[in-house]
């Protein structure tokens, strides 16, 4: 019961992550119809910031992470800007394989300029973890936690409660229709783009304090993102936020009970099952975003 | 012109070794001639059908996993106390099991996705890949895990006149993978040129128009997606064959998007198409790899494929032809450009 419990804690830490990954790629995937291979490389690109900003330059650690963001932010802005902007009218597949280069570039130049080896960030809590009853959860996790949900808190207040939110909930239902109304779509497109990738970029800086930071670390978190976003319903945040939580869960059980080599099999199982039987999510209700 | 020019390339393709002495550079022309079969059955697929596999490498890995297990053999327990056997096989019996298996589990790939199309059909084929990199990686009683299966002997066959011959030099290597790459080469090109070949066209250009008509949309793209994975499972046994070690990371992403890459570079949808970009990106690490670490190597390639997108998206054969063509006919001026529609034009 006690190991039950621990395993339900450690998927409500990681579980918050994946829903800051998840949410990044269910808005861009839902208002621009983009694939976007490159979100994991900016969750990769959040650790490096903070690593790189904390250990090579000396930087705070707390103001380190918030820099990572705004650099996860700046270099989504100039992906849309550059490679996604000249193509708006492009069909799927080729804005896909414009992704899929930019994937590998992005990766191989972290690989070329910090080299393979594993990278550790130094936090300032303390290595003692917090014990409640029988559980045991150290203060660094804690702390991505509450920091995940008042991300996740935030972009809800953004989408449903601002201008901008407004302007990208009308292009997500019709993009043509909120270019009549005075929407300035391109301008939505940069935005949204540049949202999604600060939230990759944030689950990045969270949790690579958490775990080692590797050039190979992107991989996975795209796909485990697009997991999550198949498992929520396209544009649907709510799902996305859910599916995040349901990932980590099956994962931490799944790697707990049954066996921790197929640990990230899960998501593609879930992937795989979700599309056959359901392929618009577990939690479609008509197709809005918010 | 038209048939002098088949032969031309078969007697190049022929005379390859006599001209290219250097054991390295034959050594690259077979992975690369490998790497073409394969871009070759993706083409199938993604160029034919106008659908973007991008978990092709899960064949082409099932491919080189069972010629190399059927060579090798292996003793397995199956949950429920149940043991299976298998005692070693001839490695031409594991190129047909290579194929057998590919091509069913393109069968079983292809009923499953098939259902989702655009964004999603991609997600559920890379996942597929994953999942099995991640089997090979576990199930460590059946492929050693990361421990590799190694020692995979080469093939033998029976000769008239010769005897028994075994597949050990580079020569003898290189012109086993050239007769089976024409090979492959002709299977497609009388697929794509046949009724099937052109249903499969149709529905690449209208999918619905396409089903309009009476064409049975499951039924040709599942076809298409075994014949691609069977071709797919021929070249991964060709290549287990010849590095004699084969690993989980055989499944890595990566080298589905090298055969994405040459495939679109060369020209998605032509007979051609595969063979230019293969030949392109088989040979370029060679060039890029004197002068530049392993990573820069795939941020130019990356940078490349962006390119491409950009500046040539039908790829470089299309390109070829148009450029041919207006220049044969040099003063048939616009205006038969015009009439001639789509044909000569872009778009």
């Amino acid at each position: 019961m006690d190991e039950l419990l621990q395993h339900l804690v450690n998927a409500l830490i990681l579980g918050s992550t994946y829903a800051l990954l998840g949410i990044g790629l269910t808005l861009i995937f839902g208002i621009m119809r983009v694939v976007n291979f490159t979100h994991g490389e900016l969750y990769a690109l959040g650790a490096y910031a903070v690593f790189f900003l904390e250990v090579s330059l000396g930087v705070n650690f707390f103001l380190a992470l918030v820099l990572a963001v705004i650099i996860g932010c700046a270099v989504g802005a100039a992906i849309e800007f550059v490679l996604l902007r000249p193509l708006l009218d492009a069909d799927i597949d080729t804005t896909m394989l414009v992704m899929i280069g930019a994937w590998i570039v992005m990766q191989n130049t972290e690989l070329f300029y910090w080299g393979g080896v594993s990278k550790a960030i130094m936090t300032p809590f303390p290595d003692e973890p917090l014990q409640v009853g029988p559980i045991f959860v150290s203060w660094l996790r804690l702390f991505v936690l509450v920091m995940a949900l008042i991300l996740i808190a935030a972009t809800y207040v953004l989408i449903n409660r601002t201008k901008l939110g407004k302007a990208m909930r009308a292009t997500f239902q019709d993009r043509d229709t909120a270019a009549l109304m005075g929407v300035n779509i391109k301008g939505i497109y940069t935005a949204t783009f540049a949202i999604g990738s600060g939230l990759a970029a944030a689950a990045g800086a969270l949790l690579g304090p958490v775990f080692l930071v590797t050039p190979s670390m992107g991989d996975l978190a795209s796909l485990k993102a697009f997991a999550i976003v198949i498992l929520g319903g396209l544009g649907n945040i709510t799902g996305a936020t859910l599916g995040g939580f349901i990932l980590a869960f099956v994962e931490e059980i799944g790697a707990g009970y049954i066996s921790s080599g197929y640990r990230d099999a899960m998501g593609f199982l879930i992937i795989i099952i979700v599309l056959l039987f359901k392929p618009t999510g577990l939690f479609a209700r008509a197709e809005r975003i918010g | 012109m038209k048939r002098v020019l088949p032969l031309f390339w078969l007697l190049v393709i022929a005379t390859v070794p006599l001209w290219l002495r250097d054991q390295y550079f034959l050594h690259v022309t077979i992975t690369t001639a490998i790497f073409i079969i394969a871009a070759m059955s993706l083409n199938l697929l993604l160029g034919y059908t106008g659908q973007l596999s991008l978990g092709h490498v899960a064949f082409f890995g099932i491919g080189a996993y069972a010629s190399a297990l059927t060579t090798l053999g292996f003793n397995v327990e199956l949950p429920g106390g149940l043991a299976v056997v298998h005692t070693p096989w001839p490695a031409v019996v594991g190129f047909v099991m290579a194929v057998i298996i590919a091509g069913l589990s393109g069968y079983a790939i292809g009923k499953l996705s098939f259902k989702v199309r655009g964004a999603y059909f991609v997600i559920v084929t890379i996942s597929f890949a994953e999942v099995t990199r991640l089997v090979a990686l576990n199930w460590v009683e059946l492929t050693q895990g990361p421990l590799a299966l190694t020692n995979i002997p080469p093939y033998t066959l029976w000769i008239p006149g010769i005897g028994e011959y075994e597949f050990w030099n580079k020569t003898a290597y290189y012109y086993l993978v050239a007769v089976i790459g024409v090979l492959a080469y002709v299977i497609i090109k009388r697929l794509v040129n046949s009724r099937i070949g052109r249903a499969m066209i149709a529905l690449k250009e209208n999918e619905s128009l396409a089903s309009s008509v009476g064409i049975d949309v499951t039924r040709y793209l599942v076809l298409a997606a075994v014949v691609s994975a069977a071709m797919a499972g021929a070249a991964g046994s060709l290549y287990a064959h010849y590095v004699k070690i084969i690993d989980p990371d055989i499944f890595l992403f990566i080298y589905t998007v090298t055969m994405v890459i040459m495939v679109i570079t060369g020209g998605k949808g032509t007979l051609a198409g595969p063979i230019v970009g293969g030949v392109i990106f088989g040979f370029m690490p060679v060039i890029v790899r004197s002068f530049a670490a392993p990573a820069v190597q795939w941020i130019l390639y990356g940078a490349l494929m962006i390119v491409i997108v950009f500046v040539l998206p039908r790829g470089i054969v299309p390109a070829i032809e148009r450029w041919a063509a207006s220049w044969r006919r040099p003063r048939a001026t616009s205006d038969a450009v015009v009439l001639a529609g789509p044909k000569v034009r872009e778009q």
